[in-house]
């Protein structure tokens, strides 16, 4: 299993770099993430990072429909948060694994 | 992974309007959108439905002609069984209900998350003439009602593909 360091702290990542245990995220390494992915983190990216964070932890699937739900954000702003990729780069920034779901 | 010649536009063309053809493409779309690649939806034909305001969320599914159906349980679903009334609109529901479980949206919030991203969906003139279809009576989702000529304008460019589904 690869290893990672972000902000003095190692961390255990797969071959695309997404975290294998959330447990060991914390805000300060999501800031070292978001700069490899050209990301400066805001409130608005912590909010919906912490939505994603309890989804998981929860068992719900991670869809980009369920960011419409979460009261916090809508679809359009996450594309603007995360732009690219945004539930590729949010989930890999919030320390969880890549979305299994094709929606 | 990391690809040599990676796909930076797609576009997409949806001629059939059965639920699993409309779906086809919109999972498609979206999730091209997902991974930031540039995304055209083009509709034609019977899948104007999809973009057609008071079809959109109506669509069926054929269970006559359709060997790969089967009933819940895994048998096949016979031809004549399609024709009783009402089997149609009964596996329509039941399709839809199991796209519900998986998160999957009514074709409206669909558009609604594809746009939303960037993607653009068009109309075909063909069709919008064929069928005596008016601006207003297609979706606000759809941008812009386009030749086949216009079509391949907006398709073209390095890395971009054409699917037909």
């Amino acid at each position: 299993m690869a290893q990672k360091t972000y902000a003095g702290v190692t961390v255990d990542v797969n071959e695309e770099g997404y975290f294998t245990n959330s447990s060991q995220w914390t805000k300060e390494i999501a800031v070292e993430i978001a700069k490899e992915e050209g990301i400066v983190l805001t409130g608005q990216h912590y909010a919906i990072m912490e939505f994603l964070r309890n989804r998981f932890t929860s068992g719900d699937p991670l869809s980009i429909r369920s960011i419409n739900h979460s009261g916090v954000i809508d679809v359009k702003t996450f594309y603007q948060l995360f732009p690219g990729a945004p539930l590729k780069k949010a989930t890999k920034i919030a320390g969880i694994p890549k979305p299994a779901s094709c929606v | 992974m990391e690809q040599k010649f990676p796909i930076k536009k797609v576009s997409l063309i949806c001629a059939k309007g059965s639920i699993e053809d409309v779906y086809a493409s919109l999972i498609m779309a979206n999730g091209a959108v997902m991974e930031g690649i540039e995304t055209n939806l083009f509709f034609t034909f019977f899948g104007m439905d999809a973009i057609t305001k008071s079809r959109m969320d109506k669509l069926h599914t054929g269970v006559v002609g359709n060997p790969a159906l089967r009933l819940p349980g895994g048998m096949r679903m016979p031809s004549l069984l399609g024709i009783i009334p009402g089997m149609e609109a009964f596996t329509s529901w039941m399709m839809k209900g199991q796209m519900e479980k998986l998160d999957i949206p009514p074709v409206s919030e669909f558009l609604d998350l594809i746009t939303a991203g960037g993607g653009k969906i068009y109309a075909c003139k063909t069709a919008v003439d064929m069928f005596k279809l008016k601006k207003e009576d297609l979706s606000d989702h759809v941008c812009g009602i386009l030749t086949i000529g216009e079509f391949y304008e907006h398709a073209g460019g390095e890395g971009s593909q054409i699917i037909f589904t």
